[in-house]
């Protein structure tokens, strides 16, 4: 063993190559194993979050938990829900893509798959919008929208907030709003989180009546019974962007660029 | 030459690589906001320095000296990304938060240094336990930090809840403070500054001294 190490020129260029590929080779084999191996277990990790944070931003699920009062898992609540692929620009389903295997926010990178917003367009600073969507709609007995999902995002003061606001069967109030994916400081923005905050979303209405979004943060609540009082949340103290941004971000998605043209004709019966 | 006792033990207290050589701080700022993150953090660590070390003990007669630090990265960049696979398999909601930090163990100092200074001149049982100690060590020091950070900034320890808060009804007011990095910075201080009055060899020489102001008037 000895005597054959004396035999190699360590740092001869025939040595150099040798131990630079050998060891990319040997890497790259362990690094593409563990990742092959894995992905199948990761991507149902993704698809149960995910869900999760669906039924969270309605309401079915409280935050920490992922069995509701009942018990019932979240693969048994989720299965209440229709998913259904959204076309964005007409407003109507489509079925062009698997609502189920579909990224939306993926797509959103994708020009072929996504449309360039302009500066004025897009207030909540995405960039680029996917053209299709996906919504999760839950249905009563008698096949009345009970309550509707919608994935939302834009821009606070960090980065990008991922949520999702889920609306009730009039598709006019709020039923919850949720974030999954924030990069808000703590103690400030970060308390998109905090549940108290939170509770103040259910019951607040979207549209006013020339349908144009009506949400609005503001810093000083109007006074009980004032027209504007059931279109407002508290702003986060200490957060201005991040309340704007949460207030943009709805503005954009219950808009005309975004779910808006989709929920009118989901209440017409046109979609 | 040192025991395999030594180079396993010295590193949580008497050669620390958080407080005595001041590595991987900034993992330990970042992760040690509750428990739970912090012990996986550590657990990733102990996991990339053990096999790195030994890994780069076993090739350390073949390796050039010249592409030395590349090999070490890659191999220890390796290690990292199949924890990082591991933990998206297994931890999911872990490995959310601790997000970008476990794949930051590669610029981690305390496994490059030990790779460099130690698996390159040993071989691979004991550079094992050196990788080993010192991520032992690293992890007292964590561990430490987010048993302050996590019941003073959040009320709870390990998700339990220790102080109720005022926000949920309890009597704590939250230190916000300690849910920021900085915080972090202070309690290694604090750490530092015990672990140096314990143990008084590892206080360094003072390299330079200020002079005494002479000018005094203009200070007036």
């Amino acid at each position: 063993m000895r005597e054959a190490k004396a035999k190699i020129d360590k740092e001869s260029l025939k040595n150099v190559l040798f131990v630079a590929i050998s060891v990319c080779l040997v890497c790259s084999i362990v690094v593409s194993t563990a990742a092959v191996m894995l992905q199948p277990q990761q991507r149902l990790n993704q698809i149960y979050d995910e869900r999760q944070n669906i039924l969270r931003a309605a309401g079915m699920l409280a935050e920490g938990r992922n069995v509701d009062a009942q018990g019932r898992t979240v693969d048994e609540l989720f299965e209440q829900f229709e998913v259904r692929a959204v076309d964005l620009d007409t407003g109507t389903f489509t079925d062009a893509v698997d609502p189920y295997n579909f990224e939306p926010i993926r797509a959103a990178r994708d020009p072929a798959l996504s449309t360039n917003l302009s500066a004025q367009q897009d207030i909540a600073t995405l960039g680029r919008r996917e053209d299709i969507s996906v919504v999760y709609i839950r249905r009563t007995e008698a096949g009345e929208i009970d309550r509707i999902v919608l994935p939302v995002r834009g821009y606070g003061l960090w980065g990008t907030l991922f949520g999702y606001l889920a609306l009730e069967g009039d598709l006019q109030t709020i039923a919850g709003l949720g974030f999954y994916s924030h990069r808000e400081t703590p103690g400030l923005g970060g308390e998109v989180d905090n549940p108290v905050w939170k509770a103040q979303w259910p019951g607040v209405t979207l549209y006013d009546q020339d349908r144009a979004p009506a949400i609005r943060l503001p810093k000083v609540r109007s006074p009980e019974g004032h027209e504007l009082a059931r279109y407002e949340v508290d702003a986060l103290s200490g957060a201005t962007l991040t309340t704007r941004g949460i207030e943009y971000m709805l503005r954009f998605w219950t808009g005309d660029l975004g779910f808006g043209p989709f929920l009118e004709n989901l209440q017409q019966n046109a979609a | 030459m040192a025991t395999p006792k030594e180079v396993l033990v010295d590193p949580i207290f008497n050669n620390n690589p958080i407080t005595l050589q001041v590595l991987g701080i900034c993992s330990a700022l970042a992760v040690t906001i509750n428990m739970a993150t912090t012990l996986v953090m550590c657990a990733a660590v102990m996991f990339v320095t053990t096999f790195a070390n030994v890994a780069v003990s076993l090739v350390r007669h073949r390796v050039p000296s010249s592409i030395r630090i590349i090999v070490q990265m890659t191999i220890i960049a390796s290690l990292v990304i199949v924890v990082d696979q591991f933990l998206q398999a297994f931890a999911y909601d872990i490995s959310k938060s601790l997000s970008v930090f476990v794949g930051l163990i590669i610029t981690n100092c305390i496994i490059m240094g030990r790779a460099e200074a130690f698996a390159m001149q040993n071989g691979p049982g004991l550079s094992a336990l050196d990788g080993f100690g010192n991520a032992l060590g690293y992890s007292v020091i964590l561990i430490g930090v987010a048993l302050v950070r996590e019941p003073l900034g959040s009320g709870t320890l390990m998700g339990y809840v220790l102080l109720p808060r005022v926000v949920d009804g309890g009597w704590y007011y939250a230190n916000g403070m300690m849910l920021l990095a900085p915080s972090a910075f202070f309690i290694i201080g604090l750490f530092i500054w015990a672990i140096r009055a314990w143990k008084p060899e590892q206080v360094e020489a003072v390299e330079y001294e200020i002079a005494p102001n002479l000018q005094y008037k203009e200070a007036m």
